[in-house]
């Protein structure tokens, strides 16, 4: 299925300033208000100040794969409601409302396609749905993709953006981890490469887990990327976080990341780690 | 000795027996009186257990005087050889490393320690790890590996640490690391849950063909109180989260979280740690014994498919 077509490159609606019949658009970063146009065919990187805008899971697809390549699997894989969790309202209820406002079945995108004519399995997180929040549904697809990369013989590229486990499926969301992670571990011991992209924001279960676990380990300028959340982190210790503190750029100083890849040049940059790892 | 409000009926008659008894001197009445508050000491303790709700068996997996991983290591075990440090940054007094025999076998033991008295809490972070905490367990299971001895882990913390120099040093990483190398370790590999089964944390100690669960522990995604500030932005409202989570050991039972149970003496482990740790070492002897007998890729394989089962989806 070539859903990429269908759904263009957008925006998160809390993201989209858009001014004089969706003709303009404010940067949130610099307020410089250019045409809305530009944004777009900027990959959502304001053209001004360069600042990184969401770019959707669909969009990740469409600008990593080669045109026409993208073959999505397991699409159809819906959430359970193992635990009755209810706590404003019934999680059946907030996972059904959430397919409604974004579109998908749930937090993650995955398939087979092409980068540079180079055969790959996709995986990108959709963060609009839950925060990307990993339960059983997300980390069943996660390892199957990381399993089908192993049967297949080919490389897996994994895009995080998450606020972590979903809470509603409680130590099943947890136990994804496990899950996912001991089939990267197969696909390793067959030799094939992982490269872990970390968006904003990659935190708890998931950057705990596989994000850090990539061959090479790329990311975003400005990424938020941690295993605590900066509010969780500053209840706990009682003091302000200094500025720049979990941004793309501060892990790299810490040696966590291998590179800050801006948008406009991750595929070349997946695509070079993965000739000097293959070719 | 610290209790908690629901044990406080039982802890005042407990302590009227112990009074009596010094008082008693061999005086037939007095004796009499002791067999008669001690049978009533027992039913109140059946009642109390029986009327636990979901947060006062969340307190019980807190408690105070709850055995801790030190307290079963030198129970269960004999020769127990601490070994520190993680070779890069430091040593991390909130997980313990070593080697120590079972029956004269030597097995590699991991845990998570929390502290008792204030100063022990502050040394054991509370039982919270820092990154060098998962790397000296992730060294010493792979130490453990290349000698081919058997690892049992032991789990009792409420999270790893939210700290400025956790993120620094790669919380996250140490974490996910710690997972994928006890995926892949070739000898048999039990994990408990001896208290707080709490978040990444946890689990980062947790990857084993067998996993455990004592009685009164938990096994929790987050914490209750994280999970009500998160859902309603109120910490306190953790009983109620708590009711939600299905963190008790019967739900991660039910859920193929753990494959066994493992009871406590009445009124919980923390009622006689001598007892608890008989029952835990039983139930450590019995799952090794049939563990040492796979072979490496069957122990492989069944510890993948243990993990590759769980989660519901339609």
């Amino acid at each position: 299925m070539d859903r990429v077509s269908k759904n263009p490159p957008t925006v998160e609606a809390a993201e989209k300033k858009t001014l004089g019949r969706g003709v303009f658009r404010r940067c949130d970063n610099c307020g410089e208000t250019l045409k809305a146009r530009e944004f777009t065919d900027n990959l959502e990187v304001c053209p001004a100040c360069g600042h990184h805008f969401r770019l959707s899971a669909e969009g990740w697809v469409e600008i990593l794969l080669d045109p026409g390549s993208f073959e999505e699997h397991d699409a159809t894989l819906a959430s359970a409601d193992p635990l009755g969790f209810v706590d404003s309202k019934p999680y059946p209820e907030r996972v059904r409302a959430s397919r409604r406002k974004s579109g998908v079945d749930d937090a993650f995108l995955a398939g087979s396609g092409r980068l540079l004519g180079r055969p790959v399995q996709l995986g990108v997180f959709i963060y609009r749905f839950m925060g990307g929040s990993m339960g059983s549904v997300v980390g069943e697809k996660i390892t199957r993709m990381f399993e089908r990369a192993t049967e297949r013989g080919e490389p897996a590229i994994l895009l995080s953006a998450s606020g972590g486990a979903r809470m509603q499926e409680g130590a099943l969301s947890l136990m994804q981890m496990a899950k996912s992670v001991a089939a990267l571990g197969r696909l390793r011991r067959a030799g094939l490469p992982f490269v872990s992209v970390l968006l904003n924001p990659t935190t708890g279960g998931v950057a705990a887990s596989f994000a850090f676990l990539g061959d090479v380990n790329l990311a975003e300028p400005r990424a938020l990327i941690g295993f605590a959340g900066p509010r969780v982190i500053e209840q706990t210790i009682r003091q302000k976080l200094p500025e720049g503190f979990q941004r793309a750029e501060f892990l790299l100083e810490h040696g966590m990341i291998d590179r800050i890849a801006p948008r406009p040049e991750m595929r070349a940059t997946i695509a070079r780690a993965l000739g000097h790892l293959l070719d | 000795m610290a209790h908690l409000d629901f044990e406080k009926p039982l802890v005042e008659l407990e302590s009227r027996i112990r009074e009596l008894r010094s008082a008693a001197d061999g005086d037939a009445a007095i004796d009499a009186q002791i067999a008669e508050l001690e049978a009533r000491a027992s039913t109140l303790q059946q009642d109390l257990l029986g009327d636990l709700g979901v947060w006062e068996k969340v307190q019980l997996s807190r408690h105070p005087e709850r055995p801790y991983f030190l307290d079963y290591l030198e129970r269960i075990f004999d020769d127990v050889l601490e070994l520190h440090g993680d070779r890069v940054f430091g040593d991390d007094p909130a997980v313990v490393a070593g080697f120590a025999r079972l029956d004269g076998e030597s097995v590699c033991v991991v845990g998570h320690q929390k502290g008792r008295t204030t100063k022990q809490k502050q040394h054991r972070n509370f039982g919270m790890a820092h990154p060098e905490g998962y790397r000296k367990a992730q060294r010493v299971m792979e130490l453990a590996a290349r000698y081919g001895r058997p690892v049992l882990t032991f789990i009792d913390t409420p999270g790893a640490y939210p700290g400025l120099g956790a993120e620094e040093r790669g919380q996250s990483e140490a974490i996910g690391a710690s997972i994928l190398a006890m995926a892949e370790l070739p000898v048999p590999v039990i994990a408990t849950v001896i208290g707080e089964g709490g978040s990444g944390g946890a689990l980062a100690l947790g990857v084993a063909e067998r996993v455990l669960m004592l009685q009164y522990a938990t096994y929790s995604v987050i914490t209750p109180e994280g999970c009500a500030s998160i859902l309603w932005r109120d910490g306190a409202r953790g009983p109620e989260a708590a009711q939600q989570l299905r963190l008790l050991a019967a739900d991660a039972e039910r859920l193929g979280i753990v494959d066994k149970v493992v009871s406590e003496p009445v009124g919980g482990a923390h009622r006689d740690p001598g007892d608890a740790a008989r029952r835990l070492g039983a139930a450590l002897r019995r799952e090794l014994g049939e563990l040492r007998s796979w072979s490496v890729s069957d122990r492989l394989d069944r510890r993948y498919a243990r993990f590759r089962g769980i989660g519901q989806h339609a």
